[in-house]
């Protein structure tokens, strides 16, 4: 009798998971849904990624006139608009640093713009040689911003030597050569990727919702936390400030030239940051579906809330610092290595609860499971 | 003890055995074959630096270029089991080769992975070679009959595979929360038809949870009984390939289902051999009237054999029990946790960082564990203290040798259990570097706050 009742039971169970199928085409309720994906990536490329870009590209091209200039007449004032540019320039690209997706993954974009600390060993070589590929692994280190860094603050210890080497040095036209086609490359660069974007990969992009290891939305998600851990947290404070070396290593410090901005690059690129995490539109104040509309979604708004709370945490302890972190790394590295405490607090939260919240298929991991 | 005497006494056909010697056989020389072309040798076993060893099996040491050699073995010799060719050496050399495999690399532990090689250490002392094998051709003799208990060994393993997978899912997470399937589910939104709709209700996550757990609990009594076998095989086939379809839980559903073969009647294999057997004429013709067939098969020394069977299913019974002689969350602590038939109670992930000090000066850095891990490692590194613990030795190792002084390993690490806030999980002011694995409670993995 047990056993018929048992297995009636379990043909029950059959049936309604065999037939339920049909029958629920239709959800009954519309809070049970799934998540609009495509929703969250439309967001995420019209709004954010490709306004990022514009944004990018407009600067890049302020930069281009005021070299330009500068190239024509090497003086002080020149200079300082040039140095201005560059900076608007450098705090745009904390907006699309994140974004090592589609064609800036395809050409390495991300390594031909910000790789520091420069090499001015290279820089110098390339100079001096006048020859040189811009687009080669081996001058990874010997351009973009941290490259135009060394150019326009550290040619020399104060601002006259700086501008010899532009004027009165025997070799001044191979320098505004090298700075000229350093700016051009970084335009011409973004502007390969911006263009990508606008034509085909936008629609690929929100396209592409499936959960395996490939598609858009784990490589996005992959993508965005891989940056906040390596990008942000480790290359912009945790690197200079030791934390994985047996010394600090404050020279490498991003604009370790200019002296006075690495504070203000993190904290761009901290807002960057949550502003992906929120879904606040570039240059904006309004947001859409997002990472944090999605942890929502899932019931988990109390994450998404700690989320947002760590990183302002972390706001906090960046703004405590120097605004040249290689002075904050050499007088007091505790508060340094503070706001690395905070930045690695959200690292849990994205990398454990959130990607356990959305159980993405990790890109990396290729085995069987139990 | 006159029961048991008849009971080892009885003899019953010996094609079911026949019929699931060749399965095996040949599911295994395919799973072989597919972790060879899916390039999992190098990943798993050639690339990471370091492997991670079980407790006690520390001396079983990476074979660089031989392992292919040692796949092809693994390979060669379960192909041997499925034809019944020199069945004995093959099946010990299999049972070898996959478990010195098996216990190279913790990284890669699967319930499954441990069923095939305890099934396969079963298998030694069966004769499943015993009809409808190339041994009777050169031996030229073969066995209508052979002891049930062989048969019924094979059942109860099953059996317990099975029922204590059932009893693992009667916790407060999977029946009252249905958790991890509350997770997993909704996240296989791309599944056609069911991916958007039946996936994403809470009804359907409970429904899964609770008839899984019914499933498990009640399939080997359905299976044993002649009048629910057809549905129970239904079930069997029905779960396995929407598990298969679910998760990427690679040849397990396969192998289950064609295990659970051998609870149908001789009738039922014969037919398959019998089938085998014209499919084989078709090919080649071999002679099989010089096969002297005798009645019944008797195990030898089976003074040894009967015992050891014995010792082994009482292990069997009592290895899954042994977490109770610890103290704490079993999914949190995981002490007793493997060789449990546990299968996907947990969505477990953790954020793990190592901090390499000097105990003189206090000063320290950070580890990044992909200069040591690969990241399959990292991963379940991240979340199991016995991991962690035989990194952080390996790292301590590393850096003294380095010429590092007075090393210490600290490790902070953030745990989240189905779907809680991730927590901290090892006391951080613990150095590791000093703690000795052992079967005592690790006391440096804090409590779960729940």
């Amino acid at each position: 009798m047990i056993k018929k009742i048992f297995s009636g039971v379990l043909l029950v169970i059959f049936i309604a998971a065999c037939s339920s199928s049909d029958d629920n085409v239709t959800p009954e309720t519309p809070g049970e849904t799934s998540f609009d994906r495509a929703g969250m990536l439309r967001n995420i490329a019209d709004n954010i990624v490709i306004p990022a870009y514009q944004g990018l590209t407009t600067s890049l091209s302020t930069l281009a006139t005021a070299k330009d200039t500068f190239v024509a007449t090497p003086n002080q004032a020149n200079l300082d608009a040039l140095r201005s540019a560059w900076l608007t320039a450098y705090k745009s690209w904390q907006h699309v640093e994140a974004f090592n997706i589609g064609k800036a993954e395809e050409i390495l974009y991300s390594f031909q713009m910000n790789i520091y600390p420069v090499s001015t060993t290279d820089v110098e070589n390339n100079i001096a040689t006048g020859t040189y590929d811009l687009t080669h692994p081996n001058n990874n280190d010997a351009v973009g911003f941290p490259a135009l860094d060394y150019m326009l603050y550290g040619l020399g210890a104060t601002d006259t030597d700086i501008l010899e080497k532009y004027t009165t040095n025997a070799e001044s036209s191979k320098y505004k050569t090298y700075l000229t086609d350093l700016v051009s490359q970084m335009q011409m660069l973004t502007q390969e990727v911006l263009s990508d974007w606008t034509t085909t990969y936008r629609d690929t992009f929100i396209a592409s919702t499936a959960n395996t290891a490939t598609s858009a939305t784990n490589k996005f998600i992959n993508d965005f936390i891989f940056y906040y851990e390596k990008g942000l947290r480790a290359t912009k404070i945790g690197i200079p400030a030791g934390n994985f070396s047996a010394t600090p290593l404050p020279e490498k410090v991003e604009a370790f030239y200019n002296q006075e901005v690495s504070k203000e690059l993190a904290l761009e690129a901290l807002t960057a940051v949550q502003n992906l995490f929120n879904g606040t539109q570039y240059n904006g104040s309004a947001s859409g579906e997002s990472f944090k509309t999605y942890l929502t979604f899932l019931d988990r708004t109390e994450l998404a809330t700690l989320i947002n709370t760590q990183f302002n945490t972390a706001r906090g302890k960046i703004q405590d610092l120097n605004a040249n972190f290689f002075t904050q790394i050499n007088t007091d590295n505790t508060k340094m290595t503070q706001a690395y405490d905070a930045l690695q607090a959200a690292v849990v939260l994205l990398k454990v609860d959130m990607l356990q919240a959305f159980n993405v298929s990790v890109d990396y991991v290729d085995a069987d499971g139990d | 003890m006159n029961r048991f005497q008849t009971y080892v006494q009885q003899q019953t056909n010996a094609t079911p055995l026949a019929v699931f010697r060749i399965g095996f056989g040949l599911l295994m020389c395919y799973s072989i074959i597919r972790f060879w072309l899916k390039g999992w040798i190098e990943t798993v076993y050639l690339e990471p630096t370091f492997h991670f060893s079980y407790y006690g099996f520390e001396w079983i040491q990476p074979l660089g270029n031989y392992t292919y050699l040692l796949f092809f073995i693994c390979g060669l010799s379960a192909f041997c089991v499925a034809l019944g060719l020199k069945y004995r050496l093959s099946i010990i050399l299999f049972f070898l080769s996959f478990t010195y495999i098996e216990l190279l690399e913790k990284t890669t532990y699967l319930n499954h992975y441990y069923f095939i090689s305890i099934l396969s250490f079963l298998l030694i002392f069966l004769p499943a070679n015993a009809t409808f094998s190339v041994d009777n051709l050169w031996r030229k003799r073969s066995y209508t009959q052979i002891p049930k208990w062989t048969i019924d060994s094979i059942k109860l393993l099953l059996g317990i595979v099975y029922f204590y997978a059932g009893l693992a899912k009667i916790n407060s997470d999977w029946l009252l929360n249905a958790m991890p399937l509350k997770i997993w589910l909704p996240s296989k939104y791309d599944l056609p038809i069911i991916g958007e709709t039946l996936m994403q209700q809470n009804w359907f996550h409970y429904a899964m949870s609770w008839s899984g757990m019914l499933y498990d609990l009640l399939i080997p009594f359905l299976l044993l009984y002649k009048r629910t076998r057809w549905f129970a095989f239904a079930l069997v086939v029905f779960f396995h390939v929407f598990t298969r379809v679910l998760f990427p839980i690679g040849m397990f559903p396969y192998v289950m289902i064609v295990s659970s073969l051998i609870f149908f009647e001789a009738d039922f294999h014969k037919k398959i051999i019998a089938f085998l057997r014209r499919m084989l004429q078709a090919v080649i013709k071999v002679k099989t009237n010089a096969i002297q067939v005798f009645p019944e098969y008797h195990v030898r020394f089976k003074s040894i054999v009967i015992p050891i069977v014995i010792a082994f299913f009482t292990i069997q019974l009592l290895l899954p029990f042994r977490y109770l002689l610890h103290p704490g969350e079993l999914f949190w602590t995981e002490e007793g946790y493997r060789f449990s038939w546990r299968v996907m109670l947990m969505e477990k992930m953790g954020n793990t960082t190592f901090k390499i000090a000097d105990g003189e000066t206090g000063n320290f850095f950070y580890v990044k564990n992909s200069d040591f891990l690969t990241p399959l490692q990292e991963k379940q590194m991240s979340f199991q203290p016995d991991f962690i613990l035989e990194y952080a030795h390996y790292l301590g190792d590393h850096f003294t040798n380095q010429g590092h002084k007075n090393v210490q390993v600290f490790v902070e690490s953030y745990v989240a259990l189905n779907g809680r806030l991730s927590q901290l999980y090892i006391d951080k002011t613990v150095d590791l570097y000093q703690q000795k694995e052992s079967f005592q409670h690790k006391n440096w993995i804090l409590p779960m706050r729940d």
